[in-house]
């Protein structure tokens, strides 16, 4: 058989049709990646028949936002870059100073009988309050926590509290170390219904 | 200089367009794996605000978003500017909330039904008013793993 010449097929219009699907995929997707703070909602009211016990004053970090973005910490008033230092403050605690909250022993893997701070925090927002405003507070005590948390985790263990997040997948010890920091400094943020506290809008 | 003289003269050759179709595949693949499908067409401004201690949100799958905002330009005649819920498509009321999470928690498998993560897509002006009255809705329907959506940033600003 004589051999035949295939000629060549046109390429020249396949950049065009990739062009086409390129742009394509550019107005179909979006490319946000999806981040935000994560928070655990309280469980449906019906859960809980009788009144929660109660909570000593010393115990509870008040903050109130009313209707103009303003903070009322403690009863005093504040601004928003002061609030995590205050936070913080109040997390942590002191022994012997009764103003602060209270210790309470407990057990935990790792480090035996811990002294962990009974400290509540208490939100409680207006209905006109911005969420740009609740989100920055949000933030602030994510915050507070969060730098707590690292500062045990480097004292106790020498890692960051990043560094345990990401390794507790991988090893078991870091997994109880994480708990353990966890269980130190647990997130105790409670948010009150909200109600008029003053502000007009 | 003779010798550049002599190539001149002779006129230049085309560029070659061979590699343009690699280099657009190359692009195409690019944005294929970075970006996902959008879903819903937004019918609310969403100017999402800004925080500093994010998390990322791991399976996407698993994500359930409800919009809250003022409804876009567009529908402002229609709807007014009052901040309104949207679900999916549709603008919804916050009693539809109850029957937004069912189905959603239909459309995954048994296992997997309580850990979908409620994304609250809220406009930044908003006022927390109708945010909180959503909220409560997820609890009654016991959506509880809630995740407010925002961008990341250095530093809050006052």
């Amino acid at each position: 058989m004589a051999k035949r010449e295939i000629s060549e097929i046109n390429a020249g219009s396949m950049a065009d049709i990739a062009f086409l699907l390129l742009i394509f995929f550019l107005v179909t997707t979006t490319m946000d990646t999806d981040t935000g703070l994560i928070r655990k909602l309280p469980p449906p009211p019906e859960d809980l028949p009788e009144p929660p016990p109660p909570i000593k004053q010393r115990n509870i970090f008040e903050i109130l936002v009313n209707a103009n973005d303003q903070l009322l910490v403690e009863g005093e008033y504040m601004q928003i870059t002061e609030l995590r230092e205050k936070a913080k403050e109040f997390i942590k605690s002191d022994v012997g100073n009764p103003n602060m909250p209270e210790f309470k022993e407990e057990q935990i893997d790792g480090l035996g009988l811990y002294p962990v701070s009974k400290q509540i925090i208490s939100l409680q927002n207006d209905n006109g309050t911005s969420y740009d405003m609740y989100i920055k507070v949000q933030n602030e005590l994510v915050g507070a926590y969060n730098e707590l948390r690292n500062e045990f985790a480097q004292q106790k263990f020498g890692k960051t509290y990043q560094e345990l997040v990401q390794q507790a997948g991988a090893s078991e010890s870091a997994e109880q170390q994480l708990d353990a920091v966890k269980k130190v400094y647990p997130q105790r943020i409670s948010e009150a219904e909200p109600k008029k506290v003053g502000g007009t809008n | 200089m003779s010798k550049f003289r002599k190539k001149g003269s002779k006129g230049q050759p085309a560029i070659s367009t061979a590699a343009l179709p690699d280099i657009v595949f190359m692009l195409l693949f690019f944005f294929m794996v970075t970006t996902t499908m959008r879903e819903t067409t937004l019918k609310v401004e969403n100017k999402i605000p800004f925080a500093t201690e994010i998390e990322k949100l791991e399976r996407k799958s698993l994500v359930s978003y409800i919009y809250i905002g003022k409804p876009i330009k567009e529908l402002q005649p229609v709807f007014g500017t009052a901040p309104r819920i949207q679900l999916n498509d549709a603008f919804k009321t916050k009693e539809d909330i109850f029957q937004f999470v069912e189905m959603e928690r239909d459309e995954r498998d048994e296992a997997e039904r309580n850990l979908i993560t409620w994304s609250l897509k809220v406009d930044q002006k908003t006022e927390m008013g109708i945010v909180t009255e959503v909220k409560q809705e997820l609890r009654q329907a016991n959506a509880l793993k809630i995740n407010y959506s925002t961008k990341k940033t250095d530093k809050i600003l006052n």
